[in-house]
C-alpha cells in the first residue's frame, strides 16, 4: 500500500450506467450497472472485484469507450484537458487512446503477417517514435516477458495462449501511458511470468500512472492493488 | 489531425435512381488521417455513396465539400469538369473493387503507374520509371514484371498494382470499394497488411466500403453502418462491432461466423 504524494485524480467516473438491449433476442434488456461512480488517482491501482457477471469487464470496456454507456460520464485527464470518454467525438477518443490510456485486453487480436516485435512496437511508433527505437523497446519487453528471441520475427497466430497474452501485455506496456486498464493480465501465465507482470505494474505506479484492473489471482491482486472496488456494491450504493 | 476543419464534409446527401432512393440524407465529416469504413449488406447504398463522395456521381441532393489545398472547403460539384478530373488524378485516389475498372489492362505495369505521374506534369522518363519501380516494390510486386501488362496478372497482383497507381501522386484521400473482394484469404491478408501499413506510413485519409467486418475492423478507425440507403449507426470501429446498438448492426455482427 502506498500513500501517494498528491492524490491528483486521473479518472473520474460519474453516475455511469450500462444496459444491453439485445434486439436479435426479443429485445431482452440486461442491466449491468447503474449510477456507478469511481475516482482513480495518480500512482494508484484499483482492482475491480465481484463474482463473474457483475460487470467488471463491462466497466473496464466502458472506461476505454469500447462500450458506450447509457448514461453518466467517464472523465479522463488528457494532458491539460479533461475528456469525457462517454461522449467525446471518435477522433478525440482515438487521441486519448493513443497518448493517455492503454488497455490490455484478455486476448491478443492477432494481425495476419505482423511480427510479434512489430505488434508490440506499434503503439509507440504511432506516437511518433521512430521505428528502430520502438522496436528496441519492444525487444526489451518481450525479453522481460520471456518470449524467446527466435519468435520475435513471427506473427503470433501460432503462439500458445500464454505466449499471445505475454505479447499482448508487452504491447500494453510499450507506451508509458498515464492511465492503464488491465483485463486479467495474468490469467494464463505461470508464476515466473506473473511476477514479471507484477513488476511492470509496480513500475507504472511508481511513474505515477493510474491503473484499473481485473485480477482473478489473489496473490497478484494483493501485490499490486491499493484499493478494491466492488462493482456490484459500487453501483448499488449510489 | 489537429485542426477543427475537416478534410471532407458531407451534408444531407441523397441520391435516387428514378424512384429508388439509394442514399438518404447522409451527413458526416472526415478529418485528416482518419479511416472511415462504410459497412452494410449488398444493395444498402454503400457504393452509390462512395461514387457520390468521389465526384463520380452527382447526388440528387446535398453537398460534398473537400478541403482543396489552395481554396479550403469547396463544393466538389461546383468545380468545373477539368478541375474535378484533376482532383481525382492528384489529391485523391480511387481503388475500384474490380481492378479492370481502375487499371489500363493493355498498358504495362510501369506505364499504369507512370501515367498518373505524367498527369501531374512529370516528363523525365528516368524519374518516372524510377518512381514507378519504387512504388511497385512498395506494393511487393516483382520488378521483373514492370513491362508486362496487368491483363496477364493474378487478381491479387492487379489489386496491388491499382493501389500503387493510386498512391504514386501522394493523394491525401483515397476511396476504396471492397478492396479485397474476390481475392482468396491468404492474398487478402497480404493486401490488408499492405494497406494498413501504407495508410499509417503515409498518414492517408480513406473511405473504405466493405461488407466484410473483419476488413473494417483491421483498417477503419470509425464505421458507418448502412441499411436501405440510410446510415443506421456510426461510431468508433471497435465500439460499433463490440457494442452495437441498432437492431440491424446487432444482426450484422451476430451473423459473422467465428473462425
Amino acid at each position: 500500500m502506498t500513500e501517494n504524494q498528491n492524490q491528483q485524480p486521473l479518472i473520474r467516473v460519474e453516475n455511469l450506467s450500462k444496459t444491453f438491449t439485445l434486439h436479435v433476442q426479443g429485445d431482452a434488456r440486461i442491466p449491468v450497472f447503474a449510477d456507478l461512480s469511481l475516482e482513480v488517482a495518480t500512482g494508484e491501482c484499483v482492482a475491480l472485484y465481484g463474482p463473474s457477471g457483475t460487470g467488471k469487464s463491462t466497466l473496464l470496456r466502458s472506461l476505454y469507450a469500447n462500450y458506450k454507456p447509457g448514461g453518466g460520464h467517464v472523465w479522463v485527464r488528457h494532458g491539460d484537458d479533461w475528456v469525457d470518454m462517454a461522449t467525446a467525438a471518435p477522433h478525440r477518443v482515438l487521441e486519448v487512446r493513443r497518448e493517455t490510456m492503454g488497455y490490455v485486453s484478455q486476448f491478443l487480436r492477432v494481425i495476419p503477417r505482423v511480427s510479434a516485435r512489430d505488434i508490440v512496437a506499434e503503439p509507440l511508433h504511432a506516437l511518433g517514435r521512430d521505428l528502430e527505437a520502438a522496436r528496441a523497446k519492444a525487444e526489451v519487453l518481450l525479453e522481460r516477458l520471456n518470449i524467446p528471441e527466435a519468435m520475435w520475427d513471427l506473427a503470433p497466430a501460432t503462439f500458445s495462449g500464454g505466449e499471445q497474452q505475454r505479447v499482448n501485455i508487452a504491447r500494453g506496456f510499450a507506451v508509458d501511458y498515464p492511465i492503464l486498464l488491465l483485463d486479467e493480465p495474468t490469467a494464463s501465465l505461470d508464476a515466473g511470468n506473473r511476477a514479471v507482470v507484477v513488476e511492470l505494474i509496480r513500475e507504472a505506479k511508481a511513474r505515477g500512472s493510474a491503473l484499473v484492473g481485473i485480477f482473478h489471482d489473489d496473490e497478484v491482486r494483493e501485490a499490486v492493488a491499493d484499493r478494491i472496488f466492488d462493482v456490484e456494491a459500487g453501483a448499488l450504493a449510489a | 489531425m489537429n485542426s477543427a476543419s475537416p478534410l471532407l464534409r458531407v451534408n444531407n446527401l441523397s441520391h435516387a435512381f428514378g424512384n429508388l432512393l439509394a442514399c438518404s440524407d447522409i451527413s458526416f465529416e472526415l478529418h485528416s488521417g482518419e479511416v472511415l469504413g462504410v459497412v452494410g449488406e449488398s444493395g444498402s447504398g454503400k457504393t452509390t455513396l462512395l461514387n457520390c463522395l468521389s465526384a463520380r456521381l452527382m447526388p440528387t441532393n446535398g453537398i460534398v465539400e473537400y478541403d482543396l489545398r489552395d481554396r479550403g472547403l469547396t463544393d466538389i460539384y461546383a468545380l468545373s469538369e477539368p478541375e474535378r478530373r484533376f482532383l481525382l488524378r492528384t489529391d485523391w485516389g480511387v481503388v475500384m473493387q474490380n481492378p479492370r475498372d481502375g487499371l489500363r489492362m493493355g498498358v504495362s505495369a510501369g506505364g499504369n503507374v507512370g501515367e498518373r505521374l505524367m498527369a501531374v506534369g512529370a516528363r523525365h522518363y528516368g524519374e518516372i520509371r524510377g518512381e514507378a519501380e519504387s512504388w511497385l516494390s512498395k506494393v511487393e510486386m516483382d520488378l521483373g514484371r514492370i513491362d508486362d501488362a496487368p491483363k496477364h496478372f493474378s487478381g491479387g497482383m492487379q489489386q496491388r498494382l491499382q493501389i500503387a497507381r493510386n498512391l504514386v501522386t501522394k493523394p491525401r484521400l483515397i476511396f476504396m470499394d471492397e478492396p479485397t473482394g474476390g481475392l482468396d484469404v491468404s492474398v487478402q491478408a497480404r493486401l490488408l497488411d499492405l494497406l494498413r501499413g501504407l495508410v499509417r506510413e503515409l498518414k492517408l485519409s480513406a473511405i473504405i466500403v466493405t461488407h466484410d467486418l473483419a476488413v473494417a475492423r483491421l483498417l477503419a478507425d470509425r464505421l458507418m453502418v448502412m441499411k436501405d440507403g440510410k446510415v443506421v449507426e456510426t461510431g468508433l470501429t471497435d465500439q460499433v462491432l463490440d457494442d452495437p446498438h441498432h437492431p440491424y448492426t446487432q444482426l450484422l455482427v451476430s451473423s459473422v461466423l467465428q473462425v
